[in-house]
């Protein structure tokens, strides 16, 4: 804004030409260097990046001055970081309490919905198609097999973090009063990531995946009630074209419409109930006192009698 | 007897079976294929992350444990004391900022685990067969490895149960054990002696999950046929299945003829005596298993000994001390937590192993035959 008025001075002086009998090279190169000399100062304000309007407007604190308030607001004032507290016991970083099971098996997740997003790009989930874009995606695409290999490997690798995230619950015993329910919600959230993982067996079109879910889904003839050879199923009415398995399958038998089924429950379906179930997990987390301990031990004798209502 | 018992004759028997069974392996090459297969690296990484971690949860349970024994001894030391095995001075905060003493250590987690993946999905393919093909059955056809449990456990029991009624029963009773756990102590820090009885029913319902998929993984081969490890793989082999109903071992033993139980084959009504039979030993099932929970869960195994007679109340108070602990615990219970616990505990915890046993050893198939059902 300060440098307005000169502007419209010079122009002024070049158009008149009267008062300033200088030749026109040097009040070009005068000009030149006012202007090199205002860039280099604006410049050297960029030299702090986070000093800029536009950093500014991106994140509102400073994420590297350590007083309380403002180490507070890094976190209070990120989407992403919010889910935190601001401050923790401070023997809760300690790694070997937690294992860090719980944070790992949702960055796992995140692998998962990033690779598996770039693999839908390269996979039809026909049955003509399905097995060849495999095949592409392993010889022809750039980092295709390292992507599918990742996918794949992080998916047995979320199953076992899943379970050891469960295991240091147990052992710490963060299932007792107040997260109750947290834990119950944890128990479906296993459960889903056990089924993303069944229903991606499937999609490779390949031996291995028909085979393993002909074994699973041949187990869902047999559901009591609800299964053509289960108990009750066929006094109920139930034959191979219309019980459960009919339902998961969209057929008789593993086939094309098996195939898209397991790819929409796979790519949409479940992780979209998985992201609610792991919404409501968090929130928990938090709404309960945020993580159990280490707590304070208490002794055989403290123990409270029960209320009796 | 407890004098024997520590950790390095524990380690020496261990080392002893594992040289007997090295010494009688035929077959390397069989053993190395079944734990190269890709798929299968998952459970060779967890037969050594899961102990790793029971030994960094066992070594923090045993400290916190040495800490309760020293401040139920001293009640002063027990209103000074920090009451945590992390160190502590005065002047300490209690509290620490996430930023950034937390979200660093989260940073370098997925930095780490990035890396691994990478190093993992490089030097590892991940399994493809060929194209799917309905008219040639894979021989062993197997579920992923997490699966195998379930798989397994269709060798004992029917679809229905193995497939849809244990899983949900599993599932369900994972949900229950918070509202079934009446134990107050023990919440928020590893400790063993306050939650003996918890963590011995977790730990048998994991170990059992984990001998299933074990067993799934590197014994059932084609056929689903038991090869012990370092067996070759028969794809000739044939098992005859002599495998018979409780009943009908009932019928042809001894004891069943001299108690005249031969009628249990005579079919009137659909087969009403066996129907009655199966319904007697389930119910004395239950009966019996709850009774060993019972005991187990309020025994106090230090007091136990050997009985001097066999008297009643001589072998009561020998084999059934009680915990004057867990008695307190057991007050706390309501009738319906009691009662779900017992549910749950005998018909996933017990009936597994003891279907497993009865059909291994004793070739039982079904102990209740029913036209609708058989267990």
């Amino acid at each position: 804004m300060d440098t307005d008025p000169k502007d419209s001075k010079e122009t002024k002086q070049l158009t008149t030409g009267e008062e300033d009998r200088k030749s026109l090279v040097t009040r070009v190169k005068e000009g030149t260097s006012a202007l090199k000399d205002r860039a280099v100062d604006e410049a050297k304000e960029y030299k702090d990046p986070q000093e800029t309007q536009l950093w500014k407007s991106i994140f509102r604190v400073s994420h590297d001055r350590s007083d309380p308030r403002n180490r507070s607001l890094a976190i209070l004032s990120n989407v992403f970081l919010h889910l935190h507290p601001a401050k923790i016991n401070r023997d809760a970083v300690r790694y070997p309490f937690t294992w860090g099971m719980g944070g790992i098996t949702f960055y796992l997740f995140i692998v998962l919905t990033f690779t598996g997003v770039l693999l839908m790009f390269y996979y039809h989930p026909t049955k003509a198609d399905a097995f060849r874009d495999i095949l592409y995606l392993e010889h022809d695409v750039p980092f295709g097999k390292l992507l599918r290999n990742m996918h794949r490997w992080a998916a047995h690798l979320m199953v076992i973090t899943t379970w050891l995230h469960m295991f240091r619950v147990v052992l710490t015993g963060s299932y007792k009063r107040p997260r109750e329910f947290n834990w119950c919600v944890g128990v479906v959230l296993l459960v889903l990531t056990l089924l993303l993982s069944f229903t991606g067996y499937l999609l490779p079109d390949d031996q291995l995946g028909f085979w393993a879910v002909t074994v699973g889904t041949n187990m869902a003839r047999a559901t009591p009630m609800l299964g053509s050879e289960g108990p009750f199923g066929p006094q109920l009415g139930l034959t191979a074209y219309n019980d459960v398995r009919f339902g998961l399958l969209g057929g008789s038998i593993v086939d094309s419409n098996a195939l898209l089924r397991s790819y929409i429950w796979h790519c949409i379906g479940i992780p979209l109930v998985a992201s609610i179930f792991m919404a409501v997990h968090f929130w928990r987390i938090r709404k309960d006192g945020g993580i159990s301990g280490p707590a304070p031990i208490v002794l055989e004798s403290e123990m409270k009698a029960v209320k009796k209502k | 007897m407890r004098r024997f018992v520590n950790k390095w004759t524990i380690l020496g028997v261990c080392l002893v079976i594992v040289a007997l069974w090295a010494i009688n392996v035929q077959d390397w090459h069989q053993l190395w294929v079944i734990s190269s297969t890709p798929d299968n690296i998952p459970i060779v990484a967890m037969l050594a992350l899961v102990p790793f971690f029971t030994w960094m949860g066992i070594r923090q349970a045993v400290a916190n444990d040495r800490l309760i024994e020293q401040l139920e001894a001293d009640p002063k030391l027990s209103k000074t004391h920090h009451r945590k095995v992390e160190p502590w001075r005065p002047g300490w905060a209690r509290e620490i900022h996430v930023w950034p003493y937390l979200v660093r250590i989260e940073f370098l987690a997925t930095v780490i685990v990035t890396v691994v993946l990478f190093i993992w999905s490089i030097t590892l393919n991940a399994p493809l067969e060929e194209p799917a093909n309905p008219n040639l059955t894979m021989n062993p056809s197997k579920a992923p490895w997490y699966f195998l449990g379930l798989q397994e456990m269709l060798v004992y029991f029917d679809p229905w149960i193995a497939g849809v009624v244990m899983p949900s029963l599993i599932m369900v009773g994972l949900m229950a054990f918070p509202y079934v756990d009446s134990n107050p102590l023990g919440n928020g820090y590893y400790t063993l002696r306050q939650r003996r009885f918890a963590l011995w029913m977790f730990g048998a319902g994991f170990v059992q999950w984990i001998v299933l998929i074990v067993i799934g993984t590197f014994i059932r081969g084609p056929g689903w046929i038991w090869f012990w490890p370092g067996q070759t793989w028969d794809h000739n082999a044939v098992v005859f299945d002599k495998n018979i109903d409780l009943h009908d071992m009932v019928i042809a033993s001894s004891m069943g003829s001299t108690l005249g139980l031969g009628f249990l084959g005579n079919e009137p009504y659909y087969g009403i005596y066996k129907f009655i039979f199966g319904l007697i030993v389930v119910t004395g099932f239950f009966i019996v298993g709850a009774l060993f929970f019972h005991w187990l869960m309020t025994v106090d195994f230090k007091k136990m000994r050997m009985p001097r007679s066999l008297r009643p109340r001589e072998l009561h108070s020998a084999l059934f001390p009680k915990s004057e602990f867990e008695q307190k615990i057991l007050q706390r219970t309501s009738l319906l937590q009691y009662l779900t616990f017992q549910f749950f505990a005998v018909s996933v915890l017990l009936a597994l192993p003891v279907k497993l046993v009865l059909r291994l050893a004793f070739t039982i198939k079904y102990v209740w035959v029913t036209p609708w059902f058989n267990i």
